[in-house]
């Protein structure tokens, strides 16, 4: 496991049926491209969040290949729409195995 | 003073068209509210000891929207990601001692207040501000290494501190022990330095409002240090800024955490009395 990772999610705690909500997410990652060398002049080992999905009760919301282009810290902001109470489930997928979870209920009036 | 010596940037910036856009020419009158409950003073009276301005402004009121956008909700603001990380530190043994931040101080909710009053003069009549504090503790308590000053563990530590203050005025003594400190950095503030002959005072008290080529100049308050600036992606200290300004003028600036730099923060922060801690602000 990479260090000082952690996974964050905003969700808002109710909605209305068929509302759609704003989720952000963000997971602390450095994200190092495999581009870069040291000082010695040796290729610094890619290290990358590559995949995160968000799932709704187990249907999938979105699901997002990520590249070493992108930045430090990815951040992801995305609709959805709620049809029920239930459960956001969130998933990013380290190169180096780990697969990090964070999970957000919601409920719907 | 020599201020009146030379032609200000605002005469020359109105003679070669500049200042055409009015609408720039002010700070903006958007309210700033974190996370929709805590109220920011981003506007007030400037206090007594303030000769040439009537208002002060937080530098908040001269970001973009897109940037002001970023404060105002602590789950956009990238500095908290520094702020956690802190929080995690505060906790975490180190030094030879075997001690934490933690377990002397236990929450670091018992530092509320404590931003709003710094700098200050400590028991053996020296001024200290927050980064002195934290190494003192690290050194001598915790019996670890010292952080460097603009160290981003140092400033994010500084920023964990200050955020329990966020809210609160500005309120950093300037009387009794504290007055030839504050003295010695009123000189500084209106003293010009550099091949440009700029004092502090030429830009952030006579021109502010107005752009400098592409940037919108504040009244380089500091209320909101150390801040997350998005051309570095990092926390900035206040010494940093103090620092790059100088440079800016062309001159051998002081160091980071000289007493010239001491002082002349707390003349800053006492410009900023009456402003709200802002810690950790977003800025470009």
């Amino acid at each position: 496991m990479a260090e000082g990772v952690r996974p964050r999610v905003k969700v808002p705690r109710s909605a209305s049926a068929g509302e759609a909500i704003t989720i952000k997410t963000l997971i602390s990652h450095k994200m190092e491209s495999g581009q870069r060398k040291d000082s010695d002049g040796n290729v610094i080992p890619r290290s990358i969040i590559n995949r995160f999905t968000c799932a709704f009760n187990g249907e999938t919301v979105i699901d997002v290949t990520l590249e070493p282009a992108i930045s430090t810290n990815p951040y992801f902001e995305f609709d959805a729409t709620v049809p029920e109470s239930g459960e956001f489930q969130f998933t990013w997928y380290d190169d180096d195995g780990s697969v990090y979870e964070e999970a957000k209920s919601i409920e719907v009036a | 003073m020599l201020r009146a010596c030379a032609p200000s940037l605002a005469a020359m910036a109105a003679v070669l068209g500049l200042a055409a856009a009015p609408a720039l020419a002010q700070p903006d009158e958007d309210e700033l509210v974190i996370n929709g409950e805590t109220e920011i003073v981003t506007e007030t009276e400037a206090p007594d000891h303030m000769e040439y301005l009537d208002t002060i402004y937080s530098g908040w009121r001269f970001r973009a929207d897109e940037t002001q956008a970023l404060e105002m909700d602590d789950f956009d603001n990238p500095a908290m990601i520094f702020v956690d990380e802190a929080a995690d530190v505060w906790n975490t043994v180190e030094g030879a001692a075997g001690e934490s931040c933690a377990s002397c101080h236990g929450d670091v909710s018992t530092f509320e207040g404590l931003t709003a009053s710094m700098p200050k003069v400590d028991e053996d009549g020296e001024l200290v501000v927050m980064e002195d504090l934290i190494n003192e503790c690290r050194t001598e308590r915790m019996e670890a290494d010292a952080w460097k000053w603009s160290g981003i563990d140092m400033q994010s530590m500084i920023a964990l501190i200050g955020v329990q203050s966020r809210g609160m005025p500005m309120n950093v003594a300037i009387d009794g022990p504290a007055a030839p400190f504050w003295e010695q950095g009123k000189e500084m503030y209106y003293t010009r330095y550099g091949q440009l002959e700029l004092s502090c005072a030429n830009c952030h008290e006579d021109n502010y409002g107005y752009m400098i080529r592409a940037d919108h100049l504040s009244q380089g308050q500091i209320n909101g240090f150390p801040t997350y600036r998005l051309k570095q992606a990092t926390l900035i200290s206040r010494h940093n800024r103090f620092r790059g300004c100088i440079r800016d003028t062309r001159a051998e600036t002081f160091a980071e955490g000289s007493d010239a730099f001491r002082a002349l923060e707390l003349y800053v922060a006492s410009r900023g009395n009456g402003l709200s801690v802002e810690t950790p602000a977003v800025r470009n």
